[in-house]
């Protein structure tokens, strides 16, 4: 019924591409987030959903109805479709029933009805006492559930949030972040979520978009976007992953060998010997170990403390190698003290070749 | 890390706007506003100073206004007085700023309030005041001995009263400028300085300074610029000195001709325009100059202490404030409760005979306060309903058209409201297409007038409160549902009301008393109040006119103390002169 889909939609600020050929098809009832580092089109993208901005090429579509094609948008006030702001855009000079009862009063929802929905939605996020206070005299917190509750009362079948929860402090995000996954359940709207945070994202969604300079660099569920990440990009910008350069020698049962500065390691993902590739690497793919092969050999460079672990920093003695970080739980060893790290695990980008 | 919304970026205008049919109407709605009232009478004036002369000449009228003595002595002298009172301008303006922005003197609310007083009293009112001051029988300088022997020429009547009085009339607005200027110097390289060792004097003169200085050569630019288009100054002092400017001897030209002489007075209006583009440019650049100096600004200046030297800066301020700002105003009280003129006053003989005769018997005096009062009030309200669409397109919806209008908008108040009367003139005086009934000798065409000029006064502080206004406000209500028309009037009206409120009481406190623009249109029963002023003074009877400008200075000082009780609430650069 609300499916949101973009075909290779692009939208320029001047010289600048904003968005980048995206394609993407949210389907009815999902939780998608749009995640990526400031400035790479994620809210640009969400606006053109929204309807303040027309595309320059490809289409956009509600459900089956065609909303935005090159040099034209529906207007934002006929799509039906109810958006958080990343600032609330409560209304100051009217009190939190008035705010959420205005999109009904607008679309002439009959007094009687209307009352019943800004009470329910008011009674949803906890707020039924605040309904004659104003915006100012709220919290942080409340006003981000009157944002919602005038959301809610819409009762939208596609919901658009625009970073909802950065101007939050970090205790409210977690109780917030449980909210919104509950108005998801009970709703049964199609939620378009912006976030540059991604642990945010990978805790709400069932599928996530990595953006980067205006492109979808990968659409997918959390776990695979940590486990399997498409590019170089993903790889690093998700869960903070290290991307290392190897030589593909050849398959062994489910597992790749790659050889990782002269030291033949297995890991998971696709390639043929001799290939020249990239590899993703997670903390926890790393263990300090007292063997001696398929291992590498290296020195302390810095130490993070970071309470339950603490950080390694790790210089390989290979040339040219980049540094390892590993967690490590135990007493660490000193800065400059020679380690032998071993890799346990680790994903083969699919990206591209290496000259 | 929060996107910056590309949607400000200006390319956003790329945006189709055939989307929304609502905004579409309201632009074409304030276009057509805009078109009427602002360009077409210009436009018409701009044709009309081109044409052929009498004898079929190309650009005869310019040519033949040009070689006019009378429009060479006029220009001359225009220039001339101009310069020389900006030039005081400057100087008054400057001590002022200085010494009340960047000393620690006591009182600075009340001498700001002091400072602003001359922009407040309307030109032709401080020439009055300044008249009453100067003459023979001034209730202040006459005690003293300092005032011209009785049947002597009052000293005003000259070059160097015009000069004196317009300086000091404009003085507020390079106050004004010179303040914000300095206000805008961030505090952390003041700082930097004082901590390089630098003494307070040093720092004002080598880093404050220069840094404000674009703003204080703005600030003079647009007291030149003032200067050249004032009526109400040269009209009262220089008429009776026998000394021409170019807004009396256009206006001398069409009382005396009338309507017959339009294209004459178009083409002298056309030179007074031309010179105030050229101080308006000028003052641009500047304007433009001095923010990019400043960008980026930390906290406001503090004060530096002035230590055993503030008694002396503080009296050597209030005896500057007072003499130029309050004694005049004293003089003109005098005079009003003066039985007769050259009657001393003393508490035996003041009287309230001229304010019984003028307010509650004089037909004209009564017919011209209604009259002000109703077309400030329409003025005022229609400016500010057309204001606060206006500056919504601008500003939250970025809409290129409504842009270009606001541009437009500024220019009846930019140039000298002699040149926009003319063009109304030109415009209005023949009966109108389908009524066929001509608004010339009605209370309409000066409507007109002030409908055209005074819309630039109320945008100002309406823009001011729409910037702070969230775009997200509007776009909630637009995901809400809401078409244009239904989010100005329940979302964006009420957020800005009180900024446009305040831009509607400044229009009504400007407009209640005009003169030079109603000067050119006013008609027997059609007369404003400041017309009244000048007529009564014109015509010998100065207790008479005393009594109504003091009448008049009443009202708009009310007006002035109810718009800063209002403006504590508001955002700041909504009520010009709040300290």
């Amino acid at each position: 019924m609300a499916s949101v889909t973009l075909e290779a939609v692009s939208k320029r600020f001047d010289s600048t591409r904003a968005v980048e050929k995206v394609s993407l098809a949210v389907v009815d009832g999902e939780f998608f987030a749009l995640l990526g580092p400031s400035g790479c089109g994620k809210t640009t993208l969400l606006r053109l959903v929204a309807g303040f901005e027309a595309p320059d090429e490809g289409s956009i579509k509600l459900a089956t109805e065609v909303v935005g094609r090159p040099g034209w948008a529906l207007a934002p006030e006929k799509r039906r479709i109810g958006m958080v702001f990343q600032s609330y855009a409560l209304w100051p000079h009217m009190n939190v029933a008035q705010n959420v009862a205005f999109a009904l009063r607008v679309r002439r929802v009959p007094s009687v009805e209307r009352q019943k929905r800004v009470a329910a939605a008011l009674a949803m996020v906890g707020l039924e006492a605040m309904a004659k206070r104003r915006p100012h005299e709220l919290s942080g917190g409340q006003r981000q559930r009157v944002a919602l509750a005038r959301c809610l009362a819409m009762q939208p079948t596609v919901v658009l949030l625009d970073e909802p929860l950065a101007n939050l402090d970090v205790h409210l995000r977690e109780a917030m972040q449980q909210e919104f996954a509950r108005f998801h359940r009970e709703s049964g709207a199609t939620f378009i979520y912006v976030t540059h945070d991604q642990a945010e994202a990978m805790a709400l969604a069932d599928r996530v978009a990595v953006m980067h300079e205006g492109r979808v660099e990968q659409a997918a569920p959390p776990r695979a976007l940590y486990r399997e990440p498409a590019t170089e990009m993903v790889a690093r910008f998700v869960g903070r992953g290290m991307v290392v350069p190897v030589d593909v020698i050849g398959r062994e049962g489910p597992r790749l060998i790659v050889d990782l500065w002269g030291e033949r390691i297995a890991v998971r993902g696709e390639g043929s010997a001799g290939e020249h590739r990239k590899l993703c690497l997670h903390s926890e793919d790393l263990a300090l170990t007292s063997r001696t092969t398929g291992t590498i050999h290296g020195h302390i460079a810095a130490l993070t403390f970071q309470g339950a672990a603490t950080l390694l920093t790790i210089q390989p003695n290979a040339e040219g190698a980049s540094q390892l970080r590993i967690e490590y739980t135990s007493a660490p060893p000193a800065v400059g003290a020679a380690v032998t790290v071993m890799v346990r695990d680790g994903w083969i980008i699919p990206e591209g070749r290496m000259p | 890390m929060v996107d910056a919304h590309p949607a400000d970026a200006p390319a956003s205008s790329r945006r189709r706007w055939a989307s929304s049919g609502g905004e579409t109407f309201l632009v074409a709605a304030i276009a057509i506003y805009v078109v009427v009232f602002a360009v077409w009478p210009l436009l018409r004036l701009f044709f009309e100073a081109l044409l052929p002369g009498r004898d079929g000449e190309i650009l005869g009228l310019l040519i033949g206004e040009w070689r006019s003595a009378a429009t060479r002595t006029a220009l001359v002298n225009t220039l001339e007085a101009s310069a020389l009172a900006s030039l005081l301008s400057l100087v008054i303006g400057i001590a002022v700023a200085f010494a009340i922005t960047l000393t620690d003197v006591r009182g600075k609310a009340v001498l700001t309030f002091i400072a602003m007083l001359p922009l407040l009293v309307p030109s032709q009112i401080t020439a009055l005041a300044w008249i009453e001051f100067t003459g023979a029988f001034s209730p202040i300088l006459a005690p003293l001995g300092l005032a011209p022997k009785p049947g002597m020429t009052n000293p005003l009547y000259s070059k160097w009263g015009i000069v004196l009085v317009m300086g000091i009339e404009h003085s507020t607005l390079v106050f004004l400028a010179v303040r914000a200027g300095l206000r805008s110097v961030p505090r952390d390289l003041v700082e930097a300085a004082r901590l390089g060792g630098a003494h307070p004097l040093r720092v004002i003169w080598s880093v404050v300074t220069p840094l404000a200085l674009p703003a204080i050569l703005a600030g003079a630019a647009l007291a030149f610029v003032t200067s050249i288009g004032n009526f109400g100054i040269p009209a009262l002092l220089g008429i009776p000195g026998r000394y021409s400017m170019l807004t009396t001897l256009i206006y001398q030209r069409l009382q005396g001709f009338g309507p017959r002489v339009l294209g004459e007075v178009a083409a002298l209006s056309l030179i007074l325009a031309a010179l105030a583009a050229v101080g308006l440019l000028l003052r641009a650049l500047l304007v433009r100059r001095g923010r990019f100096a400043t960008e980026g600004s930390s906290a406001h200046l503090e004060p530096f202490g002035l230590g055993r030297g503030r008694p002396v800066t503080a009296a050597l301020l209030w005896i500057l404030l007072v003499v130029i700002a309050v004694l005049p105003l004293l003089a003109l009280l005098a005079a009003s409760l003066s039985p007769a003129l050259g009657v001393p006053l003393r508490l035996d003989t003041a009287t309230l005979d001229n304010y019984r005769f003028a307010l509650l018997e004089q037909d004209a005096t009564i017919r011209a306060f209604r009259n002000s009062f109703v077309l400030a009030l329409i003025t005022a309200i229609v400016s500010a309903a057309v204001a606060v669409p206006l500056a919504y397109l601008v500003t939250l919806r970025k809409n290129p058209f409504a842009r270009a209008l606001d541009v437009v908008a500024d220019t009846p108040y930019a140039v000298p409201g002699t040149v926009l009367a003319i063009a109304v003139i030109l415009v209005f005086l023949p009966p109108l297409p389908i009524l066929q009934l001509s608004l010339y000798g009605t209370l309409g065409i000066i409507l007109v007038a002030y409908l055209g000029r005074f819309l630039a006064l109320a945008l100002r502080p309406t823009m001011a409160g729409m910037d702070l206004v969230n775009k997200s406000l509007d776009e909630a209500a637009q995901i809400a549902g809401a078409s244009v028309l239904t989010r100005l009037w329940a979302v964006i009206l009420p957020v800005v009301a009180p900024s446009a409120a305040a831009g509607a009481l400044l229009i009504f406190m400007t407009a209640f008393n005009e003169l030079t623009v109603s000067a050119l249109l006013w008609s027997t029963g059609r007369e404003t109040l400041g017309v009244v002023v000048f007529t009564l003074q014109y015509e010998g009877n100065s207790p008479a006119a005393a009594a109504v400008a003091t009448a008049s200075i009443v009202v708009t000082l009310a007006l002035a103390g109810l718009a800063s009780v209002l403006g504590r609430r508001l955002p700041e650069g909504v009520v010009p002169w709040r300290a």
